[in-house]
């Protein structure tokens, strides 16, 4: 990794006293999965910033890298998948000044990447189904939690699965707690999953697709409930969703994915707002809404997303973007970096981008280095 | 729960009532008697009996009279705990299964074992390391075990140990203990017999086990419950074992039910092959001789087996299955 020239300093020092230093930043993440027939990226080349307190989301199609790169984080990536490079540099609250560990440099089994998972992150996802083993209770799997980060007797576990449950608004816990997963609904089932990642007040919170399966009441009451608790504890939230209506009601800064790659990054007003890149115009445009004229067809994004086998060369939006460069797009793949405060944008139709990839480094493979983050934290709601 | 136990209890009474029936009729379905085969294995061995005899000994056994008359008289006889007598042994029946059975239920119940304990290992590994190296030198293997017919593999073992090894493998005992009373020495070398028919009975369903194993683990594994288990800090053999391997293990309780009646029987060719003292053998030369009382009572036996078998299986899959519990 040639990437060192952004070093830690970068984050905490730029823009002066104002910026506290992320919780999590993950910098130039690549995931790929190396199959029989061909090589994934799954992610290639993710960075962005999560601050405590704060809720980031992640938003793309299916198959963009969404739930990979959070996986990566905690290490639990499935086989034949492997981090590659990139660095996930989690800084601990324990002492002063930069306690960071770098969890990508973890042995992913080891004994203190496993003390960070359910220790320090808690992780929720899509389906409250099958997310429970089918054959133990309820407080048998959330017991196990609590005791693997605390040193707790089996009561005193116990009583705790209790409050966390009652925490996350389950009624009757002392009940629930004995029961199995297909015994609770599936806002329940939620409920209690969140109890579970909570088991040991997790710093960080990764929600992948937390709502996707639940109706739409349950829906809302499972994002409440998040910011309850974010509120309560000050944690950080990682909400990866590939809906837009989600990201709007909970994220503070909003993180843009197109197959495997940050395509655009900023604060949750800007990306509605004024968004830069053309995949999130389109993202946007797609959103029905309820001043649109009747019977008026959704615009959607032309063309499917690129099998990842066969990924276009330069970016990898151009075989569907409007505004597409030829010569340019289809050729050099534009790097992620600031196009207005705050905000980065990873397109050509910018020169701040055309610039950055005429800079010293060779546009061919040295475009792909990231340039420095801009601390998103400023001007946020 | 007590009332669905009582509704499987009574229908496993009707059950068997019905294999007693199906085992008599079949065991009558070839002609002839067992007077008949009797008379033909006199004649084979050069001397016979008169037509006299035939029809006393017709009568002794109640052979003449009409098949539910006969079906009636077993009845009787079973539901007093009597299996009759085996005619060609001259013999009651349960004197003669009497040491088979418990030989036959060690010999299966040592090969069961030896299955489970070699097959669930292997397939956990092969699944939660698929297209390894060694996942496929153990599915080349598997597919081998499954392939190759058990009493060949019975003969190999034997020609080899006689060649090779000097030794008389077969059997599950040394010829002096072979009629001698019980004691710990002949205890000792019964249980230095039982490696080899063991390895070689349980061969085939430890290659069928693995796969099974593999197949559902592999399921098991993708499951998001794993995932859930992973970032709660569990290493990632725990997660797997505590998991994915308990829900995998399911199926293997509702095979509980066909173990049973193997238990008793045995394989019969296998049996014959490497001379056991089982009842495998006794099943095949009772059917040759037509001897119903003994066949019938075999038969009857290993129906009853797979309907306790089946019922013990249902109850501990629920047991162990929440998710199948019935509440009313």
């Amino acid at each position: 990794m040639g990437d060192r020239v952004m070093g830690d300093g970068v984050i905490g020092d730029e823009g002066g006293g104002a910026v506290r230093a992320p919780l999590l930043s993950v910098r130039d993440l690549k995931t790929y999965f190396f199959q029989d027939d061909g090589m994934v990226k799954a992610v290639d080349g993710a960075s962005f910033d999560v601050f405590a307190g704060k809720t980031l989301g992640i938003v793309g199609e299916s198959g963009c890298g969404k739930s990979v790169t959070a996986r990566s984080i905690m290490r639990i990536v499935d086989r034949p998948g492997r981090i590659v490079g990139g660095r996930i540099l989690l800084r601990s609250a324990k002492g002063t000044g930069s306690n960071e560990i770098d969890l990508a440099q973890l042995n992913a089994d080891g004994a203190q990447m496993r003390a960070i998972n359910g220790g320090e992150i808690g992780l929720i996802f899509q389906e409250p189904m099958t997310s429970f083993s089918p054959v133990h209770t309820v407080g048998n799997q959330i017991v196990e939690a609590i005791r693997l980060h605390r040193a707790m007797g089996k009561q005193a576990a116990r009583d705790r699965a209790i409050e966390l449950l009652r925490l996350v608004g389950v009624p009757r816990p002392e009940g629930r707690v004995d029961e199995y997963a297909h015994q609770l609904s599936g806002g329940l089932r939620q409920r209690a999953m969140i109890a579970m990642a909570l088991a040991a007040d997790p710093k960080l919170l990764i929600a992948d697709e937390p709502t996707t399966a639940l109706d739409v009441t349950t829906q809302s009451q499972i994002l409440n409930l998040l910011v309850d608790l974010q509120e309560r504890n000050g944690m950080a939230i990682v909400l990866i969703t590939h809906d837009l209506g989600v990201i709007a009601e909970m994220a503070d800064d909003v993180v843009v994915m197109y197959l495997g790659r940050v395509v655009e990054e900023g604060p949750v007003d800007d990306i509605f707002h004024a968004p830069k890149h053309p995949y999130t115009r389109a993202l946007l445009r797609s959103i029905p809404s309820v001043d649109s004229p009747p019977r008026r067809k959704l615009p959607t994004i032309s063309g499917s997303i690129p099998h990842p086998y066969n990924r276009p060369p330069g970016c990898p939006f151009h075989t569907r973007c409007p505004d597409v460069m030829p010569g340019l797009c289809n050729v050099v793949e534009p790097p992620l970096v600031p196009v207005a405060l705050g905000q980065m944008a990873a397109c050509f139709l910018y020169p701040e981008v055309r610039a950055a990839t005429a800079a010293p480094e060779p546009a061919a493979g040295g475009g792909r280095t990231p340039a420095p983050l801009l601390p998103t934290a400023v001007g946020r709601r | 729960m007590l009332s669905y136990l009582i509704r499987r209890i009574l229908l496993a009474l009707f059950t068997c009532w019905a294999i007693s029936v199906l085992a008599f009729v079949i065991i009558q379905l070839p002609p002839g008697d067992f007077v008949d085969a009797y008379i033909s294995n006199l004649s084979a061995s050069g001397s016979g009996i008169s037509l006299d005899q035939a029809q006393q000994l017709r009568a002794e056994y109640a052979l003449d009279e009409p098949i539910w008359v006969q079906y009636a008289r077993w009845m009787r006889l079973i539901l007093r705990g009597d299996l009759g007598m085996a005619m060609e042994w001259q013999r009651p029946v349960t004197e003669v299964i009497g040491d088979r059975l418990w030989l036959t239920m060690v010999v299966s119940i040592a090969a069961v074992v030896l299955t489970w304990l070699v097959a669930l290992p292997i397939g956990i590994y092969s699944a939660v390391r698929p297209y390894s190296p060694l996942d496929y030198l153990f599915t080349l293997l598997g597919f081998l075990g499954l392939a190759v017919p058990s009493f060949l593999l019975g003969l190999l073992v034997l020609y080899f140990g006689f060649v090779y090894f000097n030794a008389n493998i077969g059997g599950l005992f040394s010829p002096q203990y072979a009629d001698a009373p019980w004691t710990g020495a002949k205890l000792l070398d019964l249980l230095r017999h039982l490696p080899v028919p063991a390895v070689i009975l349980g061969i085939a369903s430890m290659a069928q086990a693995i796969r099974i194993m593999r197949a559902n683990l592999l399921d098991e594994l993708r499951k998001p419950y794993v995932v859930t288990a992973r970032a709660k800090g569990l290493s990632e053999w725990r997660a797997i074992w505590k998991y994915p391997v308990r829900v995998a293990l399911n199926p293997f309780a509702s095979t509980i039910g066909y173990t049973l009646p193997y238990v008793v029987s045995g394989s019969i060719i296998v049996s014959l092959v490497l001379g056991l003292p089982t009842v495998g053998p006794l099943l095949l030369r009772s059917l040759i001789a037509q001897d119903m009382f003994l066949a019938g009572a075999i038969v009857l036996l290993l129906g009853i087996m797979t309907v306790i078998g089946t019922l013990l299986s249902d109850l501990l899959l629920m047991w162990i299955d929440p998710r199948i519990r019935v509440d009313d």
